[in-house]
């Protein structure tokens, strides 16, 4: 056997693949779902956050920075294990679908707010006082002036965000969650060979790929030219 | 003077210990030009965002036809309808085109519809000069153009009173033109206008009555041809001097 024949023998082993195929489909199922949701609520939440804290109230803001700091800071792996192997021993079981969705969710909320945060207070004050003194209330200033300009700013930031850390679902592999890696770490110790990792390999640039390219042209769609 | 649009009274405004407005008191009539004059820091512009309440004042009383803004159950948005205001920066919405910068506040605050909001505001933007800008973006306006979409976006609301805050600081010299023509418009259409600005030869020209402030408080009065050419105070006098060499 030749050197290219061994490589191909050990990454792209046509039986191997074809064999485990099915179970890494399952595997990309699982990934998407899981993306998907954590994206929405997690984006969601954040917006709610950074939005809240435009109301100024002391106790609030100062709990929100608070979460936003410590998700931010703890590495997302160590924020799942401590959720999976930690909290049956409050008697509290949750699946590790639910643990991998619920910390990445919140990770994504705490980057969030603090872009669009950064968001809301880079739009210019004059902003602020132009649609006050026209008679718009708050609410009304917030939503129909200041928000828009605010996620056009956020975008760029927010969707890269996004994208990095709902490839990190790929750690919920350590805790059990039956996604891309998982089914091909599986698949590659039953059969000794490391097609399965290169069929994940590839199935992750098929799905994150055209998000990229999106978010790419999100950008370009939100953007206006500067005054 | 009878029935003032606008009165204030005694006016105080300290940010930390720097007293900028020390007990200011101004009444405009309807359909006068007031222009107010100092040297920066005097307190002008800080004075006029205490009319509409952009600015907090600590003491005073400001009443815009018999109405009080500054008590404390007001509504004061329904209050700002009725007080225009035009800044030094523009402040347009840059997500907006000129149309929608106008009716957004005729939609929101009126309640007009989008049909009767639109069509208000594109009569507003004609009075400007600018009918053929309305679906252009403020990026893709001249600096002038851009302070004319203001003064229609706060004249679609048919305010009783108009603040300018340096209306023309920002514009390129040959792009002021266009914006005291509007004003000059505005005033022989009877609006009340109280006016901060540097622009003395219109100030001479338009203005009722001009105001010189320093130290947070007004120190002279008068007609312009009085303020212009013979003004009695000494720091009038020299700010004057300073700004337009001596008179002749």
């Amino acid at each position: 056997m030749s050197q290219w024949e061994r490589f191909i023998d050990t990454f792209f082993n046509r039986s191997v693949i074809v064999q485990y195929l099915p179970d890494i489909f399952k595997g990309i199922w699982i990934t998407l779902e899981i993306s998907v949701l954590i994206v929405i609520f997690g984006i969601l939440l954040g917006c709610i956050l950074a939005v809240l804290r435009v109301y100024k109230i002391r106790a609030i803001s100062f709990c929100i920075i608070v979460f936003a700091d410590i998700f931010r800071a703890l590495p997302p792996l160590v924020l799942i294990l401590i959720v999976f192997f930690g909290l049956p021993n409050a008697g509290i079981f949750l699946s590790s679908f639910l643990v991998l969705f619920v910390v990445l969710t919140l990770v994504l909320a705490a980057f969030s707010e603090e872009i669009l945060w950064a968001g809301l207070t880079s739009v210019d004050s004059g902003q602020w006082e132009a649609a006050r003194s026209s008679g718009l209330s708050l609410n009304q200033a917030l939503i129909w002036i200041i928000l828009p300009q605010a996620f056009r700013l956020a975008i760029p930031p927010l969707t890269n965000r996004a994208i990095a850390i709902t490839k990190m679902t790929a750690l919920g592999t350590v805790i059990g969650v039956p996604d891309i890696l998982n089914q091909a770490t599986t698949a590659q110790s039953f059969s000794g060979n490391a097609s399965p990792l290169m069929v994940a390999a590839i199935a992750y640039v098929i799905i994150f790929l055209p998000l990229v390219i999106a978010s790419r042209r999100l950008e370009y769609k939100f953007s206006w030219k500067k005054v | 003077m009878v029935n003032p649009v606008l009165e204030v009274r005694g006016i105080r405004k300290a940010f930390g210990s720097n007293v900028v407005l020390d007990g200011v008191s101004l009444k405009v009539a309807k359909s006068e030009m007031v222009f107010i004059l100092g040297p920066s820091g005097s307190g002008k512009s800080t004075f006029l965002r205490c009319c509409n309440r952009l600015e907090e004042p600590d003491a005073g009383e400001v009443i815009l036809d018999g109405m009080s803004l500054t008590q404390k159950n007001v509504n004061l948005n329904k209050a700002r309808q009725k007080i225009g205001m035009v800044f030094q920066a523009f402040n347009l919405y840059p997500h907006l085109n000129a149309e929608k910068n106008v009716s957004l506040a005729l939609r929101k605050v009126l309640r007009f519809s989008a049909s009767d909001a639109r069509s208000t505001a594109l009569e507003a933007l004609a009075q400007v000069g600018l009918a053929e800008k309305a679906s252009s973006y403020p990026s893709e306006l001249s600096g002038g153009q851009q302070q004319r979409v203001a003064i229609a976006r706060a004249m679609a609301l048919k305010p009783q009173v108009m603040l300018f805050d340096e209306p023309t600081s920002a514009l390129d010299p040959e792009l002021v033109g266009d914006v005291l023509e509007v004003m000059r418009d505005m005033k022989s259409a009877g609006m009340t206008m109280l006016v901060v600005s540097h622009e003395m030869n219109f100030a001479q020209e338009a203005a009722d009555r001009v105001i010189f402030m320093d130290n947070g408080k007004i120190i002279e009065e008068g007609t312009p041809e009085k303020i212009f050419l013979s003004p009695e105070n000494e720091r009038t006098q020299l700010f004057l001097t300073r700004v337009s060499g001596p008179q002749k």
